[in-house]
């Protein structure tokens, strides 16, 4: 039975696993009692968090085994530093033990946390390698976004190295933050206050029609379930030929859209009747126009 | 920072469960962790706070906080980036709501 | 600073290698001490675009294509990804993670993927490059960071002053190659005969294990990442 509507963006991080894996199942490594903490925070006056932001474990989705890893971006913008990104790694790595059916990331991240600036940045390297190792091992990892930070920088590489990437309409994909490319470029190349362009360049709709993203859901708790469950046990091919294919699609889409200018332009060229309709379609009704147009999706 | 401990007599039952979480930890947020220990009846505190000079507030908050909830033998350990009273009660009383429930 | 990347080609493959600078990318084959080794790279603190991304992985795939093994060279000189509405727009990230795949790919099938950091190495920008090998190095006088340190005190609010203090203390924070070495993102410095350090890391005995953790440890400046790590792998609850 279906109840009431349970925001996947609203909840936190225990929240989220909690409703995404079998009532009872899920048991957390090095839980909030270990007190493993940052260590380099309180020299910075800063508050530690018993888990560093991250919770990690495993438990069952409709029976089936999984490892399951969930940022809090509650916490200081769910940033990897040293623990966190230690957590996440290890995690990885245990699916080369116990090979579940799947390894699920719910990434809610900003990317490399600054006060541990170089424990971060070189975390996020070997959670990619972790992560990669996995799926030659044959474990698929599942990434979700749809929190309060998206996902960007470092982890925006780390989501694209993942068998699938399933998001909410709020989710969203990009390496550079909006206010970061403001800053440096100046407001003529990105207005980060103009909330609609960010979703247009940012946005997992626009990500879901350029073929970065493999799944758009409601921003619900159960509809990021039934869509994650969708792929457990489906591995991607990672071999020369599915780079080679993958190299093609990103090679095409150069071509067809270097030269446009904003989202709506992309979508016009995909075949988008509309363009300006899209961000105020629901779930349903997108993934209806995306259906309608997969003959010519890239 | 500041690291603040805390001493109070029990006043009640042992918690139905060994740990409960609430809240995170964030600007004017906080996480409060309750668990089940061995104190001899006793309840404890611990505090790191982003904010100094509050030490009588929250001495006075956990006060009311274990009298009211009737709790022995549990250690409440925080870590805060600066809430207010009132949202120290509120995430105090969801951990101890939590702790309290054998159901959950 | 080192010297143009130029200088630092020949002294490793002599005068005739067939490494080609396009504007900021240099990609081509040399010659080392009999056999054929791609070298795929940035100059000039290039930044790395959706464009740059693929026109790199590209010549990972050729590498791959046309001879198994062959050693690859990565090298990197980078201000960062480019930060532009358009490569947003195309999704930097996907491309640079494609970027990172066929490098990782490289090593797994037996590749030597070796990095050189010359010059400059920006966060997206090394993690597009130096953290997908399997041993990077960086030339005398390069520097590796996150960010700019005024950039970070604003960002962090934590004074520059303080930050700078704190860095010296602490190689988690503040840039610096010496503190890459420390967390273990650098193996270590390619200083005095080039050739020499180049063989020594092509024919170094690896198992492909990621060593970052253990050599940030063992190098005390990433001290529990490796412990940690270590515990949720066997998944222990505390």
């Amino acid at each position: 039975m279906r109840v009431a509507r349970h925001s996947f963006y609203e909840a936190t991080a225990r929240k989220r696993i909690d409703g995404l894996l079998d009532a009872g199942s899920f048991r957390e490594f090095c839980g909030p009692a270990a007190r493993i903490v940052s260590p380099h925070l309180p020299a910075l006056g800063m508050p530690v968090a018993f888990d560093d932001g991250v919770v990690v474990g495993e438990g069952t989705i409709d029976g089936r085994p999984v490892l399951v890893a969930a940022q809090e971006g509650g916490f200081m913008g769910g940033a990897v530093g040293e623990v966190h990104g230690a957590k996440i790694t290890g995690l990885l790595e245990r699916a080369l033990d116990v090979k579940p059916d799947a390894a699920i990331l719910l990434l809610d991240t900003g990317g490399v946390r600054l006060h541990e600036a170089n424990a971060g940045l070189v975390a996020m390297g070997e959670i990619q390698r972790a992560a990669l190792s996995a799926r030659h091992a044959g474990v698929p990892v599942i990434v979700a976004i749809g929190g309060k930070n998206g996902c960007y920088g470092g982890m925006s590489i780390v989501a694209r190295s993942c068998d699938w990437i399933v998001a909410s309409e709020e989710g969203r994909l990009s390496i550079s933050g909006p206010e970061v490319i403001e800053t440096v470029e100046g407001i003529e190349e990105f207005d980060a206050q103009d909330r609609a362009l960010v979703w247009r360049t940012m946005g997992a709709k626009h990500r879901r029609l350029i073929g970065e993203i493999d799944a758009l859901v409601a921003d619900d708790v159960e509809a990021f379930r039934t869509a994650i469950l969708g792929f457990v046990g489906r591995p991607r091919p990672l071999d020369l030929d599915a780079l080679e294919a993958e190299h093609e699609m990103l090679s095409r889409r150069l071509e067809r859209f270097w030269d446009c200018a904003d989202g709506r332009d992309v979508w016009a060229r995909l075949g988008v009747n509309d363009p300006a309709s899209v961000p105020a379609l629901d779930a349903a009704g997108f993934n209806g126009l995306v259906d309608a147009l997969s003959g010519g999706r890239p | 920072m500041e690291h603040l401990e805390f001493d109070y007599d029990g006043t009640g039952e042992k918690p139905a469960r060994a740990l409960a979480l609430a809240g995170v930890v964030g600007s004017g947020n906080l996480e409060v962790l309750i668990e089940a220990a061995d104190l001899g009846g006793r309840c404890a505190a611990v505090v790191d706070t982003s904010v100094r000079g509050f030490g009588e507030t929250w001495r006075q908050v956990l006060a009311d906080f274990f009298a009211r909830h009737g709790l022995s033998d549990v250690r409440v350990s925080i870590n805060d980036g600066g809430a207010t009273p009132a949202v120290v009660s509120l995430r105090l009383d969801q951990a101890a709501a939590e702790i309290k429930d054998a159901q959950a | 600073m080192s010297g143009a990347i130029e200088r630092v080609l020949a002294d490793l493959f002599g005068d005739g290698h067939g490494v080609v600078r396009d504007g900021g990318t240099l990609t081509g084959v040399a010659r080392f001490d009999g056999r054929t080794v791609t070298v795929v790279g940035t100059a000039d603190r290039a930044v790395i675009g959706a464009d740059v991304a693929l026109k790199l992985a590209r010549a990972v795939l050729d590498a791959m294509r046309d001879e198994p093994g062959r050693p690859i060279l990565v090298i990197v000189d980078n201000a960062g990804h480019r930060l532009s509405r358009r490569d947003e727009l195309m999704a930097n990230n996907g491309c640079i993670a494609h970027l990172t795949r066929c490098l990782d790919a490289a090593r797994r099938r037996g590749h030597r993927v070796i990095g050189l950091v010359h010059d400059l190495a920006v966060s997206g920008g090394f993690m597009a490059t130096g953290l997908s090998t399997d041993l990077c190095f960086a030339l005398p006088g390069s520097e590796v960071r996150v960010m700019a340190p005024a950039a970070m005190a604003r960002v962090t609010k934590i004074p520059l002053e303080r930050l700078e203090e704190l860095s010296a203390a602490n190689p988690v924070l503040g840039p610096g190659v010496e503190n890459f070495i420390r967390v273990g993102g650098l193996e270590g410095v390619w200083d005095g005969d080039l050739k020499a350090r180049f063989r020594e890391a092509l024919s170094r005995p690896l198992d492909g294990a990621d060593m970052r953790r253990s050599l940030g440890e063992s190098r005390g400046g990433r001290t529990v990442a490796a412990r940690i790590a270590a515990k949720v792998r066997a998944g222990a609850s505390s």
